[in-house]
């Protein structure tokens, strides 16, 4: 249970068991192995939307056709957000952290069903190349944009089919592993872990596997209707037979509003652990945070109209998601509260994982404002299908989630691998990522309420200083995302030996070795009292 | 093992929900065909739920389950049911 | 040894049932998710959703929710047999319950044939021809009944394993998980059918 490296142990990296080579990985139910080869498959297609963004962003930097058409544009922006969306950010960092830290925190071996696991990622893989191959077969990629808005993706002559197939496996998998990780939650816990001493990192993964859980199956079976639609003509959302295309966007934001918060909440778990352990200070407000996590997964299955506030829904019902978007903001903004309220006062070590744990403060911040914006009825009409929704989702997303992504990478790659990386090149990177990112979106808020429309290849020349500036952002952010990738990777080959704890973190995976043994912990621990205990540290000091 | 209990019920509540339940749809025909108007639909689902609560609470031992497991069926369908009532709020007051 | 050595791992009853449970509710939404088009639907064509329905035979319908009820009894007495050590009662409650699903698939399958015949079916010239809200009931006549079939097939298909392994003896008193949660999945698939019968059929 001490973190003695002078005792040898084997880590999971180096632990044989029936299956050799490659298939120690591929048919491996240890949750920190498919925690990993996630990460692996995650990173390798967040690499590849990337790419997509910087050559559309290359296309906008003038007017006119630059570097492609617009039916290629049509088919970019599409493939770019369903990699981004339901490869990368919905399952990203549940199926990383969540996968490799969930047992670790709460003090399990593994979680409540290892088969189940890889039988997730399994589909996950499948799901994911399929989006692929629907770029490369039948009449074309989708062009229709990851929404899939009737009635154009039932009447797109594109391969709509194969991306709609292709969505509804991935949210299986996203379904599958909620499933696990809720029954981890409730039957895993180490003794003496009650609900109340667990992690917050936990508590978000559990919220969150709740949403993934309820919400999916509603695309689930939306994504069949469309598919019987093109097929079939079955006529729900079709108004020549008496259907309606504006049911379809009620079906579709029922869950892709909770997704969101899929994609929002363990990013606000991860970063709650980072800030104790950086402050060296226990959590301000923890059960505050715990509820919040719920309240946040509640809330939000209310408030998917927002999406539609143009497209002729009754008024009464545009107030009530108005009201219940302002109040989804709150618990948000109780743990902005309680996130800064954790630093103040504290021991401050500006290492990567804080800078990007606070630069997601920052960005999230701004994303949440603009998302109130979009929230009130009267502003939402000039704003909406304008770039400057693009902006808000990048920054809650990208800025939010993408930064808290960064912030867990930097944070727990000691631990997952053993070795360091190079902590001035990661804090340079930071800073170059973090500028290109705000040079990238915040021209997009400005032009975006001057009435620069989303989803279009070419723009009036009044918006082409924005867009100017917003590729340039894009070139620089890129930069910094690749030298960020380069430390890593040099890191996972090269870098120096970890230590169990080098950043004096208090919760259960710092008292195991760099990387884990495969069981996780010698004997289960036993808890007593609430987690982000310094006292310990503060003996030691 | 706690919280299941192992012996499940005796095959003679079984049989007695099975009573019932035949019971409830016959009684959900017959009533469909008088003509109650806006009520016929109410009073059908009515049934329909009654029985749905009874297929869960004792074919699927709902009933000696854990207080959690009881929450969260409780609490799925009233989650479904929120959802429901607000898509309405758009249908019906247009 | 390490746990993940053990191919054969016994997940903990209480684990396993709460895993089903949750996947319970997933069914739930997916069927939920029709049952709302159904509701809007309904809401804006009452009328032709009655006319629609009288084309239903009431008859067969009722007649599969007594199988499907008349099956889920058979199914949890099987499973407090094997709780009671008698997989002789189980293996042949089992096989009455897997003989109600056929006749209930057997049905459907009249009842499609019927319906494909008259030209009812997505897409058909027929259904065009119908007020749209007839064509929209059918729609999700099909959709439903379907998707649900469909649940039925993977019911029988989990109802089997569990007949041959209680035959085999690997389901037995002391383990038995695999059985009960197929039971529970059973469940299921008789509780959608609860709802499905109402809207479908007793809509006049």
């Amino acid at each position: 249970m001490a973190a003695d490296e002078k005792e040898p142990y084997t880590s999971f990296l180096e632990h044989k068991g029936s299956h050799h080579g490659i298939w120690s990985w591929l048919m491996s139910t240890d949750h920190k192995k498919i925690g990993l080869m996630y990460f692996y498959v995650i990173a390798a297609f967040f690499f590849i939307g990337a790419t997509l963004g910087v050559l559309m962003r290359t296309e906008l930097i003038a007017q006119g056709e630059t570097i492609m058409g617009p039916q290629t544009y049509n088919g970019f922006f599409t493939v770019h957000g369903i990699i981004m969306i339901f490869i990368i950010v919905i399952p990203g960092l549940s199926v990383i952290f969540g996968n490799f830290f969930l047992p670790i925190l709460i003090g399990a071996r593994d979680v409540a069903f290892p088969k189940l696991n890889l039988l997730s990622f399994y589909l996950f893989v499948t799901g994911a190349l399929l989006a692929v191959i629907s770029q490369f077969t039948g009449d074309g990629p989708p062009d229709t944009g990851w929404s899939f808005y009737v009635p154009y993706s039932v009447k797109s002559a594109t391969n709509v089919i194969f991306a709609l197939t292709a969505a509804f496996i991935l949210g299986f998998s996203s379904i599958l592993t909620g499933l696990n990780f809720i029954v981890t939650t409730h039957r895993m816990r180490a003794p003496g872990m009650t609900f109340f001493r667990m992690p917050l990192f936990p508590w978000s993964i559990y919220a969150t596997a709740w949403i993934q859980v309820l919400a999916t199956p509603i695309i689930g079976i939306t994504l069949l209707m469309v598919i019987a639609e093109r097929v079939f003509n079955i006529g729900f959302f079709d108004p020549a037979l008496g259907g309606d295309p504006v049911l379809y966007q009620h079906l579709f934001w029922i869950y892709s509003h909770p997704a969101v918060y899929i994609m929002i909440l363990p990013a606000m778990g991860v970063v709650t652990e980072i800030f104790p352990t950086f402050s060296q200070k226990p959590v301000f407000g923890y059960v505050a945070i715990a509820i919040s996590s719920l309240a946040i997964a509640f809330i939000g299955y209310f408030v998917w109209g927002h999406h539609m506030f143009t497209s002729g829904t009754s008024y009464l019902s545009r107030l009530f998601f108005s009201l219940l978007t302002f109040l989804v903001a709150v618990p948000s903004a109780i743990k902005v509260f309680n996130w800064l309220s954790t630093m103040y006062g504290g021991s401050i070590d500006l290492k990567p994982p804080l800078l990007y744990a606070i630069g997601f403060i920052f960005l999230f911040a701004i994303g949440g404002f603009t998302g109130l914006i979009q929230g009130a009825l009267a502003t939402n009409i000039q704003v909406h299908d304008t770039s400057f929704v693009v902006a808000h989702f990048h920054y809650i997303i990208f800025g939010g989630m993408g930064f808290a992504a960064f912030a867990g990478i930097h944070y727990w790659f000691p631990k997952m691998f053993g070795k360091m990386y190079n902590i001035k090149i990661a804090n340079i990177a930071f800073a170059i990522i973090f500028t290109g990112f705000n040079f990238l979106y915040f021209p997009q808020l400005i032009i975006g309420i001057q009435g620069m429309p989303r989803r279009y290849f070419d723009y009036l020349p009044q918006f082409t200083p924005g867009q100017v500036v917003s590729s340039i952002g894009a070139y620089i952010l890129v930069t910094g995302l690749l030298m960020m990738l380069i430390n890593l990777l040099y890191a996972g080959r090269k870098g120096a030996k970890a230590s169990a704890n080098p950043w004096h973190g208090v919760t259960l995976e710092w008292k195991i070795p760099s990387p884990p043994p495969v069981e996780n912990f010698d004997t289960l621990p036993e808890i007593t009292g609430r987690p982000y205990n310094f006292d310990e540290n503060l003996k030691n000091n | 093992m706690k919280n299941t209990d192992t012996h499940g019920s005796g095959y003679a509540v079984y049989a007695i929900v099975l009573v019932v339940l035949l019971v409830l749809t016959t009684l959900s025909v017959v009533i469909t065909s008088v003509h109650l108007g806006a009520f016929t639909v109410g009073f059908a689902l009515l049934i329909a739920v009654i029985k749905v609560g009874a297929v869960i609470s004792f074919f699927m031992h709902l009933r000696s389950e854990n207080r959690f497991l009881k929450l969260a069926v409780a609490g799925v369908f009233t989650l479904y049911g929120l959802v429901v009532v607000i898509t309405f709020i758009d249908y019906l007051f247009r | 040894m390490s746990k993940h050595d053990v191919h054969m791992e016994h997940i903990d009853r209480d684990t396993g049932k709460l895993g089903m449970w949750i996947f319970l509710f997933t069914e739930m939404f997916l069927f939920g998710g029709l049952f709302l088009v159904y509701a809007v639907f309904r809401n804006g064509h009452s009328e032709d959703f009655h006319a629609a329905a009288d084309d239903l035979n009431t008859f067969i319908g009722t007649m599969n929710t007594v199988f499907l009820l008349t099956s889920s009894l058979t199914v949890a007495m099987a499973i407090s047999a094997v709780q009671k050590n008698d997989n002789v009662l189980a293996f042949r409650l089992v096989i009455i319950t897997l003989l109600l699903a056929t006749l209930f698939m057997a049905d459907k399958y009249i009842e499609w044939s019927h319906e494909f015949r008259s030209g009812i079916y997505p897409g058909s010239q027929v259904l065009k021809n119908m007020p749209h809200g007839e064509l929209l009931f059918f729609g999700l006549y099909f959709m439903m009944t379907g998707l649900h079939a469909l649940h039925v097939f993977i019911g029988m298909i989990l109802l089997t394993v569990s007949l041959i392994k209680i035959r085999k003896g690997n389901i037995n008193y002391e383990h038995y998980l695999l059985f009960e949660n197929s039971g529970l999945y059973w469940h299921l698939v008789d509780l959608i059918w609860i709802f499905l019968f109402p809207l479908l059929y007793l809509v006049t």
